[in-house]
């Protein structure tokens, strides 16, 4: 009957035909003209990991090595398959309570999702990792995962090697296009810093694709797309690292610093900044607690002293006056000049002069005589060809630079400052435009204006023994695999002095060398070298409650040895120590002797060691913020356990344990920061609060725990 | 061809290029289940054989359809002409049967439980059925389909399921019955009916897309210039203006009045979000009456449905590109993206692993069964057969179009599986059977059947 409507069969075929057609209309549509569902679904399923490499190692002049790797562990905990954890168990090993176990997990799984896993507590301490492996079996769920971290074998050169840190949101700013993400690791101070880019290596990147709750599922077309992580470089020091540990022992309980150079290459030899602190109390887990410590600590002990610290460099700096007199030719080595106790040469006496006497060049810098060398400075910048002291200023100023001082040596630990030379538009603006040498005068003797770090001082010494020249100090010798950013081009140019001719540089010397034979130094004699070196005693003053007041001198001592050939080229300074000669200089004595005979072998030499380090030259000042601070934590204690044991009288035992475990850390830290203190650890006493300064000699006093 | 020469024996006539089509896609779809659920580092072999995941479910399926065809196709073909009306009343049966000892499974109470883990979804079995019933009656000796009572009969037959179906809150099935409408047309419905349910969709969709104010002016334009135009023609008919305004009454009635209510109260929240989110737009479920009840009852408002499932299959289709990223490779498909992407979101591992290409050639695969169809059809000399292989063509048409329509965003999500291709196994047999009895009709062409 329906021949007729035969017609509508083909209707029906165009329509589905047309059907189809808009259906694969909106097929092309999606799949080849909208590239954003690609993106998204890159975005849904492609997780990118980056594969950390190892960073480079470190090692010492003698290949040990000072800064490696080693493997650490977290508990990494997946919230969902925590079923039937022994929570009380781990929260026993773990030495927690359940409520921060709780309050923990919630934290995760908030943060995180309850599927993917999360770290419950990073950086395990080797105890509690052993502790943890044995009972992972009550607790499903978590894992111990390693990741690798940094340790110093040695504990020792902490300011010079550094540490690494998470990096923060402006480290990301600033090295935006490095490559750094949230989370990544970086130097951030020392060596570990600048020499980031070699040490860190080149980072992989592993594609996995991930489900919609985002657990990995597996490698992205069995890793075709992966780039491999190229371990970072290693790196060779010119640091003697038992010459460090030597100088840090030296310096327990002393504020200041030590830079050893070897003059031949410019490599440093040590350098040490004291008080210290173990370089692994910044690695563990307990980082940012102890970090927290370290910044809080009066002593400043995270400060790199040896470049970042100005003093005034004292009477060391009558070498470089020396110097420039002799070759500007207004002394010569015979030139005496009277010392009447004082320097009348500007009328008003200053500056003193401690020992009174008639001086020749070489008895001037022996007797480290200021009237001599204030007559020199003042002779130096009246010269007659100079039209007026800018000129003269200017003059001496381009000697002084070019034995490195006034600016950035270019040292390759971060933080370096540049010290200060002044320059005449500064004494212009304070003197007016006729200014004259007597107004600058103490510049003569180190104590004025003129401001180095102890490594320039380190430099100039070097300079001195190489006899006119020097190179960049500098801690990294070679690395590994080659220098291929020409990190180290910069410590391989010879700088040279300005025209000094070498018989200048053997009169100085002879005046060096006869400081250690009968002048200020001889407490930095060493059996059977020829040692050269230069005390330095430099006044200074400190704000106290506002008040500007005088503090114990800065003990300054600059050396190098042997004489001929020299090998080892040396500054140190102990702030507040008083003279020089029971600090400094036998300090130096003793770093001399252990670098060129290896070890200090004789039993009273041994002895002296001992004695430097028990030696207690903390400032005053210092102490007394320590105590302050020490005692405020003890007041809180205090006034937490009374609060504690009125609330509830039952736990009373419990509590006071907890008090004293508190109590025994800090003291840990200080002992470990301190090298081998723990022998002298200050004990204080419990309950006080300390607010009268009287008080603190009561405290000072070194108790034998 | 050679396969049909060595099996002439057994059963003559039979259309062998269909038999291959279905099978290829049988095996597509077993891949396809296979892609979405593989997970590498397993045993190929045992697992397809384990029974445990729903690829190997899916070819035991298979299996079972074997033999299924086999009975079809071993049964006398007058058997279907027979049994049709029994067969019709008996899914009916069914359908209310869901009412009493139904199950609920994802919200809608359509399946009866066999018992060891197997539910029937009596609606799937009902389109077969349906259709017979439909070819049965258009195929009476006394049926003169151009009458308006063969009409209203014909389409109760096809849309009583459907009703019994929206009760039992399973719209997506129940839409499929509308499909019946393109072979009553095909059988001589006018196209009018068709024309007046094309205008009705057209207008709903104007009306989701449009602002009231908008489409209500655009309206008014629309009747004014058809008046303007048919000035000549209303001097000779006077009812025309009357139409016209009746019309336009009508239209803006629908759109202003009849679409918002029905949409706010007849609606689930869910239904009118999908609906709104195809157009591109957000629905506020705070206007919706049952919303507003379930608020009400809970004191919570009800969460906000989102069209994550879209957006994930429009995601995982668009990653495709023009060739795809190859077969057990597509990322969206392995990290599980999708939901549901074994049943109802199937065709979205197709669109990822092989791109364009592969999407154009697999519904080119599928538009040559429904064209090999309908030319079979149009080769009987029984009206049964025909309306029979109409009814197989429209319901399968209904099926692809509207799942790869939901997947692509076309179409409102709603739950309607991909012919041969989607997991399940009331889906697979139902399908095989609908097109094993138009095969075995087809084979027995020369008779004519009533």
């Amino acid at each position: 009957m329906s021949v007729f409507n035969q017609s509508r069969s083909g209707i029906i075929q165009i329509a589905f035909g047309l059907v189809f057609l808009i259906i694969i209309g909106q097929l092309v549509n999606l799949q080849v003209f909208s590239s954003k569902y690609k993106l998204a679904a890159e975005n849904n399923a492609i997780y990118r990991k980056i594969i950390y490499p190892d960073r480079g190692i470190i090692y010492d002049r003698n290949g040990k090595s000072i800064l490696e790797n080693t493997i650490m562990y977290d508990l990494v905990v997946t919230p969902i398959e925590c079923k039937g954890v022994d929570t009380l168990g781990l929260c026993d090993l773990m030495g927690i309570d359940t409520a921060e176990f709780k309050k923990r997990m919630k934290e995760i799984s908030f943060r995180n999702g309850i599927v993917r896993p999360c770290v419950f507590e990073p950086l395990l301490s080797p105890e509690m990792y052993a502790k943890l492996n044995e009972n992972m079996f009550k607790f499903p769920g978590f894992v111990l995962s390693e990741r690798s971290a940094r340790v110093y074998p040695f504990s020792a050169a902490a300011n010079v090697l550094g540490y690494i840190a998470e990096v923060d949101t402006s480290f990301l700013r600033k090295h935006k296009d490095e490559g750094y993400e949230n989370g990544d690791y970086a130097g951030i101070t020392g060596l570990e810093r600048s020499y980031e880019k070699i040490l860190m290596g080149k980072r992989g990147v592993k594609r996995f694709i991930r489900d919609n709750k985002s657990r990995i599922q597996g490698p992205l077309e069995n890793g075709v797309y992966d780039t491999a992580a190229v371990a970072g470089k290693n790196l060779h020091l010119s640091l003697d690292i038992e010459l460090q540990k030597l100088g840090e022992k030296l310096m327990t309980n002393k504020v200041g610093s030590i830079v050893a150079i070897n003059p031949k290459t410019g490599g440093v030899l040590c350098m040490v900044s004291a008080p210290t602190y173990d370089p692994n109390y910044l690695t563990g887990g307990q980082r940012r607690r102890h970090y927290g410590e370290l910044a809080l600590d009066p002593r400043l002990p995270l400060i790199n002293r040896t470049v970042s610290t100005k003093y005034s460099p004292g009477s060391t700096f009558k070498t470089i006056v020396g110097i420039i007199g002799l070759t500007e030719g207004v002394i010569n080595a015979n030139t005496r000049i009277g010392c009447s106790g004082a320097y009348y040469g500007c009328g008003n006496g200053k500056p003193k002069c401690l020992d009174p006497g008639y001086f020749n060049f070489k008895e001037g810098i022996a007797h480290s005589c200021n009237t001599f060398f204030a007559t020199v400075f003042k002779r130096i910048l009246d010269q007659p060809r100079f039209p007026n002291a800018d000129s003269g200023l200017k003059n001496f100023n381009t000697y002084a630079s070019s034995f490195g001082l006034g600016r950035k040596l270019g040292v390759d630990v971060p933080s370096e400052k540049n010290g200060n030379l002044p320059i005449s538009s500064y004494y212009r603006k304070i003197f007016g435009r006729n200014w004259n040498s007597c107004n600058i005068i103490s510049n003569s003797i180190g104590q004025g204006e003129v401001q180095t770090t102890i490594v320039q001082l380190a430099n100039v010494m070097a300079t001195i023994a190489n006899r006119g020249y020097y190179y960049t100090p500098h801690l990294v010798d070679s690395i590994e695999g080659g220098d291929t950013n020409g990190l180290l081009d910069s410590f391989k140019i010879k700088h040279v002095t300005r025209d000094v001719p070498d018989s200048v540089y053997t009169q100085v010397q002879d005046g060096m060398q006869a400081v250690m034979e009968f002048g200020t130094g001889a407490a930095a004699q060493v059996p059977g070298i020829v040692v050269c070196g230069k005390t330095g005693t430099v006044q200074n003053s400190a704000k106290v409650n506002g008040v500007m007041v005088k503090q114990k001198d800065h003990a300054f001592f600059g050396a190098f040895a042997p004489r001929d050939n020299p090998k080892i080229a040396i500054a140190i300074i102990c702030e507040n120590a008083g003279f020089g000669a029971e600090s400094s200089a036998p300090i130096a004595s003793l770093m001399i002797e252990k670098y060129l005979k290896d070890s200090v072998a004789s039993p009273e030499r041994k002895k002296r060691v001992e004695d430097l380090a028990k030696k207690n030259l903390i400032p005053p000042m210092m102490r007394l913020a320590m105590a302050r601070m020490d005692s405020i934590k003890q007041a809180k204690l205090l006034l937490l356990q009374q609060q504690k044991m009125k609330e509830d009288e039952d736990t009373i035992e419990e509590e006071i344990k907890i008090d004293t475990t508190n109590e025994v850390v800090p003291k840990q830290i200080r002992s470990r920061s301190t090298k081998d203190s723990s022998k002298k650890a200050f004990t204080y006493n419990n309950a006080a609060i300390l607010t009268d300064e009287k008080k603190y000699s009561f405290y000072r006093k070194p108790i034998k725990a | 061809m050679a396969t049909a020469k060595n099996n002439k024996q057994i059963s003559p006539g039979i259309d062998w290029v269909i038999v291959w089509v279905y099978a290829t896609l049988v095996a597509i779809g077993i891949l396809c289940i296979f892609m979405v659920e593989y997970k590498p580092g397993i045993n190929i072999l045992q697992s397809f054989l384990g029974g445990k995941t729903n690829y190997s479910k899916q070819l035991m399926f298979g299996s079972i359809c074997v033999v299924m065809t086999l009975f079809i196709l071993l049964a006398d073909s007058k058997l279907f002409t027979a049994f049709a009306n029994l067969m019709y009343s008996f899914g009916i049966l069914l359908m209310l049967a869901t009412f009493v000892i139904g199950k609920s499974i994802n919200g809608s109470k359509s399946w009866i439980p066999l018992g060891g883990g197997f539910n029937l979804q009596p609606a799937e079995l009902c389109k077969i059925f349906t259709s017979l019933a439909l070819a049965k009656f258009l195929a009476r000796q006394e049926t003169d389909f151009s009458k308006l009572r063969s009409q209203i009969i014909g389409g109760c037959i096809a849309l009583a399921p459907a009703f019994l179906s929206i009760l039992q809150n399973e719209t997506g099935l129940a839409l499929v019955y509308f499909s019946f409408f393109i072979v009553m047309y095909r059988e001589g419905l006018p196209p009018g009916l068709l024309i007046i349910g094309f205008s009705f969709g057209a207008l709903v969709i104007a009306t989701l897309v449009l602002e009231p104010n908008t489409l209500a002016i655009a309206l008014t334009i629309i009747a004014g210039a058809v008046i303007y135009f048919t000035r000549r023609i209303r001097k000779r008919n006077k009812n025309l203006l009357a139409t016209i305004i009746i019309i336009w009454a009508i239209c803006v009635g629908i759109q202003r009045f009849a679409v918002p209510y029905i949409f706010n109260n007849v609606f689930q929240c869910y239904q009118s979000t999908r609906i709104f989110s195809m157009v591109g737009k957000d629905y506020d479920c705070s206007q919706n009456k049952s919303a507003m009840r379930r608020t009400a009852d809970k004191e919570k408002a009800a969460k906000k449905p989102d069209d994550y499932n879209v957006r994930q299959s429009k995601i995982a289709i668009g990653s495709g590109g023009l060739i795809g990223r190859g077969f057990l490779k597509g990322t969206q498909t392995r990290g599980k993206y999708v939901p549901e992407q074994h049943t109802d979101f199937i065709f979205t591992s197709i669109g990822e692993a092989f791109g364009l290409a592969g999407s154009v050639c697999f519904l080119g695969l599928y538009l040559f069964l429904l064209l090999r169809i309908i030319n079979t059809a149009e080769k009987q000399r029984s009206t049964f057969s025909r309306v029979y292989a109409y009814c197989v063509a429209c319901i399968m048409f209904f099926h692809i179009v509207v799942n790869v329509c939901m997947t692509i965003g076309l179409f409102p999500i709603i739950g309607i599986t991909l012919p041969f291709i989607s997991y399940g196994g009331s889906s697979l047999l139902s399908f095989t059977m609908l097109l094993f009895i138009l095969v075995r009709l087809d084979a027995d062409r020369q008779m004519v059947l009533r």
